[in-house]
């Protein structure tokens, strides 16, 4: 397989980047280990930054996610949710911060206005009434998996192939360029070797390793875990941000039918841990609970963890605290650096500049080049985003009001139709549970899976996608999978839930007996 | 965020485990798969509801019987989930004139009043309800009450004794309800005279409509008014230590708990005084009754069978079946319960022309084993269910008073 542009990570500066360069008539591939938006993309809150939050602390970045929120909301409008943020300080907050803010805000480009305390707590009724000030930003909520799919339908559209579950074994060298890599393609089985004038590794926290396997040492990306907690119901129909220097626990997202409290930020041992801290899920919390009194008894539905890569350079130290290193976006250009032809890194930065990222990285390559062509990004909306609706909350009970009775619902709590489901099955051969859950959130609700997967299995059996042994290795692996981020946080009405399903799984089925072999 | 003063009721979905127990008892989605059942509409929809136009139309077939919040083991306000968001979405389509009319009590029933003879031949003229039903949208067969050419309140001034002012016996205040006073006033009677039977003083206050039928349509802002008016010529008599009992078991409810739940009226103070002293009348006797105050050496055989119908209202009480304990204290009576869970009208739901069908098949099990009993008469302690049922198996209703007055030798 050869190609001009060799696109390394699924994440969404991948996809990013592959679309941008076959947008640009370039021939593209991109490999991805896992599954598309498997890695940080996929593990994040899902905060489209007003940049607000960088302001004081980091004003490159605030000004670059204040650029591209108004780009995606005008490209990725069918991912984009327009909640709208507010900054608020509470109790717990310096109020002297608040000034620095409006003043960070009004030098960098983002847009903020005070609104009066009492207009805030008639918008959001459960927020804080200790408040003493309140700003309103754009920031909006945006599903990073609708904002990945548009991407690859988009680049494939262009001619781009996209390649998931193929896991880069090697990097190939001609000398003192990079030619390309070999894969192991772990769906069919078989080692790729995909030949490419150029290279990007856009694997994210993960790209320090890739370079590595290219012969160039040293990209240090620090992955800064966060965990986050998403609750079972919205408890707040805008972002809301503490208005102060980004602490931990100090974001709540509504996204989709849930609202996500995040984070923490601490530096992983390696990108590939996704552990959860007990002490970690009670301060986050704990630090809900300054934002919405009551936040602690409220049910949380699942935990999980994501790394932020956070790019070092020999100028700031990266050995400890990863909170207070930059959100900004890193170019490696390794022929400078190492001497190293046809081959660029592109990390750092937030899920908000993915865009930025693409057109940087795909921009520096036609400098490479020697044939630098126009990015057209920033004005060609996605496939599906093309009528510049934004998301709405309610579209899937609209449509499952459409669809009634006639199509069986699969999933309860998301309101995934068997319909959806056997077209995922259909275009995507061998698919797992969790893959059919990035695209259509099945198991994401409040049973987590208690009640749609023995239904799901079931209906890949029957349609032929699985036989006996696979459907109850599909089910296994997902319980599995959902398993991981219930427990940490298992607690009062969560626990109810796991009760239940425990009962169906255990005591209706018997899954722990069933002749296959548990994933590990 | 849609509804700022509701946390309890919303917050009640976080207890939903999916266990399916409310869905498998309601009557509504059993009869008709264009409702796809509570737990669909009440936890699981309302994750999906925010800012923005209501995405749901499935809901309007909710009758709001209110059986899924009973029968819920985890404490989720079902039943109180949906009729929030249907008044949200009437509030945002807008609320047709059919249901203001029948949201309005009191409005059908000062009209028909000083004209009864005349108003009840028309209600009961198949041209006239046919034009009614394709004008305003209510079923041409749907039962509609008789009007009493005097209401019972201009019947009983001699009672309208002011609070705090005991008279010679204890007294109870009764509160009749719109029902009592323009169309069953001989209910309203029965029930006086059974009350004064225990040697109580009844007290009847001027009174209007509690506002359950508006906030069932879905208009909260007039159900307020009329429950703080109503609640304010009640509280002064509950706050002066008077009971007060009715024989209307949903306006009783309301009363007692679901307008403050509801309508989020826990601040009214007026409310609250009248909430405390609120009985259901079979409620209240069967109190009476286990603290040995009942006349039961009064009581005189009545040799029959009658069927009777606990009202999905009634549940709301949490009071038991008092009416089936009272009635099995009237010797040789022999009351039995019917085995099903709602008659469908669900106070105006089965009158209107679209519902009407899907009310007759929630409420076929109970007029089955009515006519089925082959009894003169059944019991039902809710109104509109004994014109429902009187009218789908042509056996007359009454309620559990009745049977007691019966007893008593009263009439």
């Amino acid at each position: 397989m050869g190609c001009d542009v060799l696109v390394i990570g699924g994440g969404a500066t991948g996809l990013g980047v592959v679309r941008d360069a076959a947008m640009r008539g370039w021939s593209a591939v991109l490999v991805e280990r896992v599954d598309l938006g498997q890695g940080t993309t996929g593990r994040f809150h899902g905060l489209l930054h007003s940049g607000g939050r960088y302001v004081v602390s980091d004003p490159r970045s605030a000004t670059e996610c204040a650029e591209e929120n108004a780009i995606l909301r005008r490209i990725a409008a069918d991912a984009v949710e327009d909640t709208g943020g507010l900054f608020v300080t509470t109790p717990a907050d310096d109020p002297a911060y608040a000034d620095r803010f409006l003043a960070g805000c009004a030098e960098h480009g983002v847009a903020a206005e005070e609104v009066p305390v009492a207009e805030a707590l008639r918008r959001e009724p459960r927020l804080n009434p200790a408040i003493s000030r309140a700003f309103e930003v754009a920031d909006a909520s945006i599903d990073s998996w609708t904002l990945l799919w548009g991407n690859a339908r988009s680049a494939r559209e262009h001619g781009a192939r996209i390649l998931p579950y193929h896991w880069v074994t090697g990097v190939l060298r001609d000398g003192d360029r990079v030619a390309g890599v070999t894969a192991q393609d772990n769906r069919g089985h078989r080692e790729v070797r995909i030949e490419a004038g150029f290279t990007i590794n856009a694997a994210g926290v993960w790209a320090g390793q890739l370079a590595d396997m290219a012969g160039c040492p040293g990209v240090t990306v620090v992955p800064g875990k966060g965990i986050m907690i998403a609750m079972n119901h919205r408890l707040v129909g805008t972002v809301i941000n503490r208005c102060e220097l980004p602490g931990d626990g100090d974001i709540l997202v509504p996204i989709h039918t849930v609202c996500v409290i995040g984070t923490t930020d601490v530096k992983a041992p390696t990108p590939d841990d996704l552990s959860i801290a007990r002490d970690q899920v009670q301060e986050m919390l704990d630090a809900g609970e300054v934002l919405v009194p009551g936040f602690r008894e409220s049910r949380a539905l699942h935990a999980w963890s994501g790394s932020r890569p956070l790019f070092t350079d020999e100028r700031a130290d990266g050995a400890q605290d990863t909170r207070h290193m930059s959100r900004g976006l890193a170019l490696v250009d390794h022929l400078e650096r190492d001497g190293v032809e046809g081959f660029l890194t592109i990390t750092g930065g937030k899920l908000t500049t993915y865009r930025l990222m693409a057109e940087t990285v795909v921009d520096a390559m036609g400098e490479q080049l020697g044939d630098p062509r126009p990015c057209r990004t920033a004005a060609e909306p996605l496939p599906g985003s093309e009528d510049g609706r934004p998301y709405w909350l309610g579209s899937r009970l609209r449509r499952q009001e459409e669809v009634m009775p006639d199509d069986q619902l699969i999933c309860e709590c998301e309101l995934m139709q068997r319909s959806r489901l056997e077209a995922a099955a259909a275009s995507r051969p061998g698919l797992n549970l969790d893959d059919v859950r990035r695209v259509l959130r099945l198991g994401m609700g409040p049973c987590q899976g208690g009640f749609c997967t023995y239904r799901a299995a079931g209906v890949l059996h029957a349609i032929g996608d699985a036989d006996g042994p696979r459907a109850d290795e599909l089910l296994l692996q997902f319980l599995h999978h959902r398993w991981l981020g219930i427990e940490p946080i298992l607690a009062g009405r969560g626990m109810r839930q796991a009760c239940i399903d425990d009962w169906i799984f255990q005591g209706a089925l018997d899954v722990e007996h069933l002749p296959v072999t548990p994933p590990a | 965020m849609a509804h700022p003063l509701h946390d309890a009721v919303r917050g009640s979905l976080d207890n939903c485990v999916k266990c399916t127990i409310c869905e498998t008892y309601c009557p509504v989605s059993a009869a008709t798969p264009l409702f796809p059942g509570p737990k669909y509409v009440g936890p699981q929809a309302e994750r999906f509801r925010g800012e923005g136009p209501s995405p749901d139309d499935s809901l309007t077939w909710c009758s709001s019987c209110g059986i899924c919040t009973h029968v819920c083991p985890q404490g989720v306000k079902i039943a109180e989930i949906n009729s929030i968001a249907k008044a949200e979405m009437a509030a945002e389509r807008g609320i047709p004139l059919r249901d203001r009319l029948i949201a309005r009590p009191t409005l059908a029933g000062r009209l028909g009043a000083p004209v009864a003879p005349l108003a009840n031949r028309l209600a009961r003229n198949r041209l006239v309800r046919a034009a009614v039903e394709r004008a305003v949208g209510v079923h041409r067969r749907a039962a509609l009450p008789t009007w009493a050419g005097r209401t019972f309140q201009s019947r009983t001034r001699l009672r309208r004794q002011p609070p705090g002012r005991p008279g010679e016996r204890p007294a109870v205040v009764y509160f009749h309800g719109c029902a009592a006073n323009y169309y069953e006033t001989h209910t309203a009677e029965m029930a006086v005279r059974v009350l004064e039977m225990q040697g109580l003083d009844v007290i009847v206050p001027r009174q209007g409509c509690c506002g359950l039928p508006l906030q069932s349509n879905g208009l909260y802002p007039a159900a307020r008014h009329y429950v703080r008016r109503l609640a304010g010529s009640l509280a002064p008599y509950a706050r002066a230590g008077h009971d007060i009992v009715s024989t209307s078991t949903s306006c009783g409810l309301m009363l007692k708990r679901e307008a403050r739940e509801i309508l989020d009226m826990e601040d009214d103070d007026d409310l609250r005084a009248v909430s405390g002293r609120m009985y259901d009348i079979c409620e209240y006797l069967a109190l009476m009754h286990e603290r040995g105050e009942l006349r039961t050496d009064l009581l005189t055989p009545l040799d029959m069978e009658v069927p009777y119908h606990a009202p999905c209202q009634l549940r709301g009480h949490g009071v038991g079946t008092p009416a089936m304990d009272l009635m099995r204290l009237i010797p040789g009576l022999r009351p039995r319960q019917v085995d099903a869970v709602c008659c469908g009208v669900a106070g105006t739901y089965g009158l209107k022309r679209e519902k009407y069908d899907v009310a007759m098949a929630v409420g076929e099990p109970v007029f089955g084993q009515v006519r089925e009993s082959g009894a003169e008469l059944s019991v039902c302690d809710s109104e509109t269910c004994r014109w429902h049922i009187a009218e789908a198996t042509g056996v007359p209703s009454v309620h559990p008073v009745a049977m007691l007055h019966r007893s008593y030798g009263l009439g």
